[in-house]
C-alpha cells in the first residue's frame, strides 16, 4: 500500500501520523460527529412536535363581518384563543381620542397609528398588566374614567383608543395584525 | 468470581469527580458497573440484545411522552386525536410510527434475547433469579402492550380489548367480577379506556424498576457466555468499556438502521389495516387476530376446546418458564457442549414459529391442528425432553477456561500455569 513516507506504524494503534493522530482518532471523532447529528436532528422532531400543530395553526386567522355592529356597539371575538374587542366607536369616541393624543400618556401613541378605518378599533381585549379581560365591551360595564376600558384585577383604566392612562399596566392593549377584505369585513391575523 | 481487583480508572482522580464521589458514590457505581465491569472475553453479538431492549425501553418512553401529549384517552376523542396526531402534529406522524413499530422492534429483541438464554442455558446456577425477573419484565411488557395497543380505539383496539378481558371470565364464580371490574362497566368502555391509558403510562417505569434489579442481579455473578463455563480468573475476562461499549454500539446502529427501514418505509407492515377503522361496539370484524408478538399464545389459548382450559394453558405457557432452572436437569449451560440439546432447542424454536403461524390463521383445519400439535410439543419440551435430556445426553468435554479457545492452547495454557484456578 503506498502510504505517505512520514507514517510508521505502531502495534496496537495503527498507521500513526508524527503529530500523534491516528486512524482511530479519525474514526472516533466521525463516528461521534454522526451520531451527534443523529441525535440532534430527531431531538429536533420531538421538540417541534410541540409547538403548535397545523391544526391549530389553520384557526390563527378569524374572520370578522362588521356590518350588524351598530354605532357605539362592541363585539368581542375569539382569536388564537384570545378575546379581541371590535369597537363601532362614535364621533365623540373618536375625537376624544385624537384630543388625547396630546395627552401625558405613559404609552405614547397617536390614535391615528392604532386604526386603519377611525370608526373600526380593533384591540386584543387582553390586559398588559397580567392578563385579565378588561371590562367596557358591555354597556352595563365600568368604562374607567376615560371611557375605555377598566381592568377589574389590579384597575387600570384604557382610552377610547385602547390606550393605558392610569393604573399598574404597562402599555396600550395591543393591536392585533387585521386587514380589510372588503368595506364591512376583516380578517384577524 | 465475586469480587475481582478494581483499579479506578483515570477520570476517578478529577477533583469534581472526587468531591461528588465522596458525597454520593455514582462515580464509583459508573466506573464499577459499566467502565472497569470485567465482562468475559468470549461474549457474542447475541449478548447485544439485553442493551438493545434497554434502548427500546428508553425509545419507547421517550416517544410515549411525546405522543401523551397530543393524545385523548377518551372514547368520543381517541381515534380523531390520533389520526391529529398523524397528519396535524409537527412529526407526530415520525413520533408515532417510532412508538408503534418500536413495540414490535422492542419484542424481537426481547425474544431474541431470550432464546439467547435458552441456548446458552444462561438461567442455571447462579442465574434463576436473574431469569425470573426477566420474565416478570415479560410480564409486565405484555400488559403495557396490550393496553397500548387499545389506546388508538380502532376495532382490533376494542375487540382486542373485549376478547382479552373476556379471558379472565373463564375463572368460576369470580371470573364475572374480575372482568367488570376491569372493565369499569358492563363492557369495554370510557372508564376502560381511561384506566388503560393510566396504566399504560405507568408500567413502562414499573418495567424500569425491574430492570435495574434484572442489572442488579446479572452484576453479582456477571454475564454467562457462549462456552457456558464460569470464568476461571483475570485471563477470561475484559474490561466493559472500551471492549463491549463499542461493540453494542456497533449493534444499536444496525439495528437502528432495521428499525428505520419500517418507521420510514414500510410502517404499516407489522400492523392490521383494520385498525383504522373507529372502534364499534355493536359490529365485530370478521377475523379478530392480536399484534404478531401475541400471536403463539393466542394459539395456545385456542389450541384447546375447552374455555377455562385453554386460558389455563395460556398463562401456564408462560408460568412454566419460572420452573425452567430446575426443569432443565443437565449441569451443562451451553449448547454448544449439548449436541442433543442443541436439536431440541432447534425444535422448540420451529415449535413456537409454528404457533405463530397457526395464531395468524382462522382456527379450524390445517392451522388449528399444527396449533395442537406444537401447543403439546410446547409443553413436552419444558415437562419431558429437559428434565430427560440432562439424564441421557452425553455432552461435549468442555474447555479449562474461556481463555483457552480464544488464545490458543499454548498460550491459555501458560497463563493457567501462571494462575492457580479454583475449581468450578
Amino acid at each position: 500500500m503506498a502510504q505517505p513516507g512520514s507514517t510508521t506504524i505502531t502495534e496496537g494503534e495503527g498507521r500513526k501520523h508524527p503529530d500523534g493522530t491516528t486512524r482511530r482518532d479519525f474514526l472516533y471523532l466521525s463516528a461521534g460527529a454522526f451520531a451527534g447529528t443523529g441525535a440532534v436532528l430527531t431531538g429536533w422532531a420531538f421538540i417541534h412536535s410541540m409547538n403548535p400543530a397545523a391544526d391549530v395553526l389553520a384557526l390563527a386567522s378569524t374572520e370578522v363581518n362588521l356590518a350588524p355592529i351598530a354605532v357605539g356597539q362592541a363585539i368581542t371575538v375569539t382569536w388564537r384563543g384570545k378575546p379581541v374587542f371590535v369597537r363601532h366607536r362614535t364621533a365623540e369616541e373618536i375625537a376624544k381620542a385624537k384630543e388625547d393624543d396630546k395627552a401625558a400618556l405613559p404609552d405614547p401613541q397617536p390614535d391615528a397609528r392604532r386604526v386603519q378605518k377611525p370608526e373600526w378599533l380593533v384591540l386584543v381585549g387582553v390586559c398588559t398588566h397580567l392578563g385579565c379581560v378588561p371590562l367596557g365591551q358591555k354597556p352595563s360595564d365600568a368604562k374607567g374614567d376615560f371611557g375605555g376600558w377598566f381592568c377589574p384585577c389590579h384597575g387600570s383604566h384604557y382610552d377610547t383608543s385602547g390606550r393605558i392612562r392610569r393604573g399598574p399596566a404597562p402599555a396600550n392593549l395591543a393591536v392585533p395584525s387585521y386587514a380589510f377584505t372588503n368595506d364591512t369585513t376583516i380578517r384577524i391575523g | 468470581m465475586a469480587k475481582y481487583d478494581y483499579v479506578p480508572s483515570p477520570f476517578m482522580a478529577n477533583s469534581i469527580v472526587k468531591w461528588v464521589d465522596h458525597r454520593l458514590p455514582i462515580f464509583t457505581l459508573i466506573d464499577e458497573q459499566l467502565v472497569k465491569y470485567p465482562a468475559p472475553r468470549n461474549l457474542n453479538y447475541l449478548w447485544n440484545f439485553g442493551s438493545l431492549a434497554g434502548i427500546m425501553l428508553v425509545v419507547m418512553i421517550l416517544s410515549g411522552i411525546f405522543l401523551a401529549m397530543n393524545y385523548n384517552p377518551s372514547t368520543a376523542g381517541a381515534f380523531d386525536s390520533v389520526e391529529r396526531i398523524m397528519r396535524d402534529v409537527n412529526y407526530g406522524w415520525l413520533i408515532r410510527y417510532i412508538h408503534m413499530n418500536g413495540a414490535s422492534m422492542f419484542f424481537i429483541v426481547v425474544y431474541i434475547h431470550i432464546l439467547r438464554g435458552l441456548y446458552y442455558g444462561s438461567y442455571k446456577y447462579p442465574r434463576e433469579i436473574l431469569w425470573w425477573l426477566g420474565i416478570v419484565i415479560f410480564l409486565l411488557m405484555m400488559a403495557t402492550a396490550f393496553m397500548g395497543y387499545v389506546l388508538p380505539w380502532g376495532q382490533m383496539s376494542f375487540w382486542g380489548a373485549t376478547v382479552i378481558t373476556n379471558l379472565f371470565s373463564a375463572f368460576p364464580i369470580v371470573g364475572e367480577h374480575i372482568v367488570l371490574w376491569l372493565w369499569g362497566g358492563f363492557s369495554v368502555d370510557n372508564p376502560t379506556l381511561n384506566r388503560f391509558f393510566a396504566l399504560h403510562y405507568l408500567m413502562p417505569f414499573v418495567i424500569a424498576g425491574v430492570v435495574l434489579l434484572h442489572l442488579w442481579a446479572l452484576h453479582v455473578h456477571g454475564s454467562n457466555n457462549p462456552l457456558g463455563i464460569d470464568a476461571k480468573g483475570p485471563q477470561d475476562k475484559i474490561p466493559f468499556h472500551p471492549y463491549y461499549t463499542v461493540k453494542d454500539a456497533f449493534g444499536l446502529a444496525v439495528f437502528f438502521i432495521i428499525f428505520a427501514y419500517f418507521v420510514f418505509f414500510s410502517p404499516y407492515t407489522l400492523g392490521h389495516p383494520d385498525n383504522w377503522i373507529e372502534a364499534n361496539p355493536l359490529v365485530t370484524p370478521p377475523h379478530i387476530v392480536p399484534e404478531w408478538y401475541f400471536l403463539p399464545f393466542y394459539a395456545v389459548l385456542r389450541a384447546v376446546p375447552d374455555k377455562l382450559g385453554g386460558v389455563l394453558l395460556m398463562f401456564g405457557s408462560i408460568a412454566i418458564l419460572f420452573l425452567l432452572p430446575w426443569l432443565d436437569t443437565s449441569r451443562v449451560r451451553s449448547a454448544r457442549f449439548r449436541p442433543a440439546y442443541r436439536v431440541f432447542f432447534w425444535l422448540f424454536v420451529i415449535c413456537c414459529l409454528a404457533l405463530g403461524w397457526a395464531g395468524a390463521m382462522p382456527a379450524e383445519g390445517v392451522p388449528l391442528l399444527v396449533g395442537q400439535v406444537a401447543t403439546v410439543w410446547y409443553f413436552l419440551h419444558f415437562l419431558v425432553f429437559l428434565p430427560l435430556l440432562g439424564w441421557f445426553e452425553r455432552p461435549l468435554p468442555l474447555p479449562a477456561s474461556i481463555a483457552e479457545p480464544v488464545l490458543g492452547g499454548g498460550k491459555a495454557g501458560m497463563v493457567a500455569a501462571t494462575k492457580p484456578m479454583e475449581k468450578a
